[in-house]
């Protein structure tokens, strides 16, 4: 188990905006009358992205209140999945995979990056505040890999030098495009391509 | 090779586009009313002939797992929920259909859901592919303009909803009644089984979970035949399967192959060879991190279908393979992924939450050459305490990998790790027993 804590310093109150209040009744729409309590899940993380991207407990408190269901219930939700930022991140959140696949491929040059030009600790500000990074698990792009997240995208077949290039561009506030940063399309053998070639060349 | 023909993701590499024009000429949605207007029966027997096992690990048999739904509607609706949480470290090939073959997915979620008469169909995604799922949204917003769901869709008289449900990094959630759980705005952590979902599954309800996979190749099986998906691969390990290869290859990619395909066919063809030289291999994943790895010796002549690999003790799983070639510490991998277990473990079940620590903790201590003689042997009876003894096959796909690494790599272990052990004693001392209550002399 991976152990999670809110933070300290918590705000003290919490509201939907009119553009999440929106977000969240579409959401309670998806499931039956009297199960409100699946859309949870989907309501934290509209509460996420309202709140730059963590989770305060007045949200918890709030999203409870919404779905007519026990605020423990929602704290067990929140603390359960990693996902959930119990505390501040950065507004740029970079995830950097560093199991095995992507740590047989080098994913440990990749934190080096991190720490060079972010900071020495995971989950730690930048010094403008606007980034933090973190190690996680598998992210589920091993044939990619060694590979981050930033926040919603994928970067991919990475290696240190281009990782600092991402880095920087993120620093001076840009959105580097996401996807392969070797060129290669999507999931094929790079150069060595056997298969559905008729499509390829169609 | 498998010929092109045969390949059922035919954009698997995303050359022509996942829109649903597109997607029509590649045959989906062309006759779907066709399908389903030969009935349950028919569709329920044609998947049972052609012998689909389910892709997303466990490998059961999905026609058979289909029948188990009611054959009538009672007082509680029916649901088809598809697990898209694939977490699995070396798979990633759901992503691929999420993003490049949605309508495969979905034209399979309307016929499944004929066939298990389910009118209302949720797809669990992980959160971190939030843009796959977007990308399927928009797929799924697609199918509902051209009338291909909702009432009456697809013109076969059958009513079907579709909505996507995010996890949020939990790998448990992929164990198909932490899914529920998950659906339901709960913790992710296992139910305990009997009763099973088809019966007792979301909301209490009769529930049908499959892989994103095996729902994406039942249209394409339904029109093709079950004969011709039988014909492909071997007695009970039919069909295609996209295998991930990644880690030590020239050219790590997703490829759709036969089953039963050599090993080595799939590293040399299609990933490019290992790095530094087929000699230069030192072991192979097979099936995704929980399946025991298998030594270079074995990998010249297996065959990778759910059989062959359960013969050599270890899995398919997801067909995620992961090449170690010898320039990695074999320990150190398995260390990592013992830490991916500590992590993603639910903390439900005591042997466990606890046990995938202690794995962790003593492969970190070998991998450094910091343990001692007799925990090698205490690290396999710790792997026989978690296996077998949770709610859930968490506990297996843990200890197996540590299984797998003291099975063929025990050597290794012992060579590194030759520090003298802490108790010499050789009295038969349970291991919790605390150091103060030792004979002091050894202690």
């Amino acid at each position: 188990m991976s152990l999670r804590r809110p933070a300290k310093n918590q705000p003290e109150n919490f509201e939907f905006n009119s553009s999440s209040l929106a977000a969240a009744n579409k959401i309670l729409s998806k499931y039956p009358e009297g199960k409100q309590q699946s859309a949870v899940m989907a309501l934290l993380y509209i509460a996420q992205r309202q709140n730059d991207n963590w989770i305060p407990l007045a949200a918890m408190k709030y999203v409870a209140k919404f779905l007519d269901m026990p605020y423990i219930k929602v704290y067990e939700v929140a603390t359960f999945y990693t996902m959930y930022n119990l505390s501040p991140v950065g507004k740029h959140f970079i995830q950097v995979c560093t199991t095995t696949p992507c740590m047989i491929r080098g994913a440990g040059k990749l934190v080096e990056a991190c720490k060079e030009k972010i900071s020495e600790n995971e989950c730690e500000l930048s010094s403008d505040k606007s980034c933090s990074w973190m190690e996680v698990e598998c992210l589920g792009a091993c044939v990619n890999a060694p590979m981050m997240q930033i926040n919603d995208d994928y970067y991919e077949d990475l290696d240190k030098e281009k990782t600092l290039k991402i880095l920087d561009k993120i620093l001076k506030g840009e959105t580097p495009e996401p996807g392969s940063y070797r060129g290669r399309i999507n999931n094929e053998p790079e150069n060595n391509r056997k298969t559905l070639m008729d499509y390829k060349n169609a | 090779m498998l010929k092109d023909q045969d390949r059922i993701f035919k954009n698997l590499y995303n050359d022509m586009g996942s829109d649903v024009v597109s997607a029509q000429s590649r045959g989906d949605w062309v006759n779907t009313k066709e399908i389903t207007n030969k009935g349950r029966e028919w569709i329920i027997n044609e998947i049972k002939d052609s012998q689909l096992r389910g892709r997303g690990g466990a490998g059961f048999p999905t026609g058979l797992k289909w029948s188990f739904a009611p054959k009538e509607v009672g007082s509680r609706p029916h649901y088809l929920v598809i697990n898209g949480d694939e977490s699995e470290p070396g798979t990633c090939k759901d992503r691929d259909i999420l993003r490049f073959e949605p309508h495969k997915l979905i034209e399979g979620c309307l016929i499944a859901s004929y066939a298990v008469q389910a009118h209302v169909c949720y797809i669990y995604i992980r959160g971190e592919y939030f843009v796959d799922g977007q990308k399927l949204q928009a797929a799924i917003d697609e199918a509902y303009e051209k009338k291909l769901l909702g009432k009456n869709a697809a013109g076969t008289g059958w009513d079907l909803d579709i909505y996507i449900h995010y996890g949020a990094g939990a790998y448990i959630c992929g164990e198909e009644t932490a899914l529920l759980e998950s659906i339901e705005g709960k913790k992710g952590q296992p139910r305990l089984k009997p009763p099973f979902p088809a019966l007792v599954g979301l909301y209490g309800c009769p529930t049908i979970i499959n892989n994103v996979e095996t729902i994406a190749v039942v249209p394409t099986i339904l029109r093709r035949g079950g004969k011709w998906f039988a014909s492909l691969g071997r007695e009970k390990n039919t069909g295609t399967k996209i295998f991930c290869i990644s880690g030590n290859v020239n050219t790590p990619c997703n490829v759709e192959e036969e089953m039963n395909i050599p090993l080595k066919e799939l590293i040399e063809v299609h990933a490019g060879g290992v790095i530094g030289g087929w000699d230069n291999l030192q072991a192979v994943i097979p099936g995704g991190s929980s399946m025991p790895l298998i030594p270079k010796e074995k990998c010249e002549t297996l065959t990778m279908d759910f059989d062959s690999l359960m013969a050599e003790k270890s899995g398919l799983g997801t067909a995620g393979i992961v090449v170690i070639n010898k320039d990695q510490d074999i320990i150190k991998c398995m260390a990592r992924i013992a830490r991916f277990y500590k992590h993603e473990s639910c903390g439900q079940c005591t042997p466990c939450r606890e046990g995938s620590g202690w794995m962790w903790r003593m492969l970190e201590r070998m991998a450094k050459g910091d343990a001692t003689k007799d925990e090698v042997e205490m690290l396999g009876d710790v792997t026989n305490q978690i296996a077998g003894h949770t709610i859930c096959a968490f506990g297996e796909g843990s200890s197996w990998p540590v299984q797998g690494l003291l099975r063929h790599f025990k050597k290794e272990i012992e060579k590194r790790n030759n520090l003298d052990p802490i108790v010499q004693k050789k009295n038969n001392i349970p291991y919790l027993v605390d150091q103060h209550l030792l004979d002091k002399k050894n202690a």
